[in-house]
């Protein structure tokens, strides 16, 4: 970000973070009773955020074709390789953790960013608890690792 | 589930789309949320933390402005302070293990039809489902 006065990545960046955010508020997805209503299956289930998904993974589906055959992004960044398919017990155990916090407070970790300043204390809350996992989180991983290998 | 909540629901999903395809177009990064903020929590993304930094200060700071369009607007989030710590640590805890969460295995993994990403997004939709058939329709607390 030196010598600029913008620095093209950094706006590209924020762009795609406000198109982001705003697209979770107009979806309705900081709405947390429509987050659980979603995974309600056995009540009063409610289909919206299969629409969301739906929405999202359509247009990132050509992108994705897109991005592999250039190989390299607009700002030169090569494209994410695919990472190496190992179903391990982090993704597993990591999985069922989220899943099970996203279905209590019914808040993912882009809405409860996108609502932090509009959720009252209580989004304000889950986002520092939120926040404060992901520091812990490389510990929990070490345990785990020093469980599998003993 | 109003009959508008589809639309709406379609046309914010295309928008979170469009904000993953120029993150990985333009940047060339995936657009996922737990990852941008995790790399920055436990200090392994720091070398990308600009554009990190951006991206949040746009997710944190728009959708406010946007507010005023809607009659209202309220997340609804449980009163219960203990649900919530609770909720934040699995997901702040459970995102980092599993590398991951709804925006990056979900809608960027799911897309490029990558195992990881759709196993992940199985494995978390059923605990999600548990949890809620669980808390809110055996114990009645959430």
């Amino acid at each position: 970000m030196t010598g600029r006065m913008i620095d093209p990545r950094s706006l590209s960046a924020f762009a795609a973070g406000a198109l982001f955010g705003s697209g979770l508020l107009v979806s309705g997805m900081i709405d947390t009773r429509k987050v659980q209503g979603w995974l309600d299956f056995f009540g009063d289930w409610d289909p919206t955020l299969a629409f969301v998904l739906g929405g999202a993974v359509l247009p990132m589906f050509f992108v994705w074709r897109l991005a592999e055959r250039r190989g390299v992004s607009l700002l030169g960044t090569p494209t994410p390789a695919r990472s190496p398919v190992r179903f391990d017990r982090a993704l597993v155990i990591g999985s069922v953790m989220f899943g099970a916090g996203w279905g209590l407070a019914g808040l993912c970790p882009g809405p409860a960013l996108a609502s932090f300043a509009i959720g009252g204390w209580g989004g304000a809350l889950f986002c520092l608890a939120m926040v404060s996992g992901m520091v812990m989180a490389p510990t929990v991983a070490a345990w785990l690792q020093s469980r599998t290998t003993s | 589930m109003i009959a508008t909540d589809w639309i709406w629901g379609t046309v914010g999903g295309l928008m979170i789309g469009a904000a993953a395809g120029l993150y990985l177009l333009v940047n060339g990064r995936i657009m996922g949320a737990s990852g941008i903020l995790g790399g920055l929590a436990d200090g392994t993304g720091r070398e990308t933390m600009g554009e990190r930094l951006a991206f949040l200060f746009g997710t944190l700071v728009v959708p406010p402005l946007l507010v005023p369009l809607y009659h209202s607007v309220d997340t609804k989030i449980t009163s219960n302070p203990v649900i919530i710590i609770v909720a934040g640590l699995l997901v702040g805890v459970g995102t980092r293990l599993a590398n991951g969460c709804t925006s990056g295995h979900g809608v960027c993994g799911i897309s490029r039809l990558a195992p990881r990403g759709i196993v992940s997004t199985l494995i978390y939709l059923m605990a999600g489902g548990a949890t809620v058939l669980v808390f809110r329709q055996m114990l009645g607390v959430i």
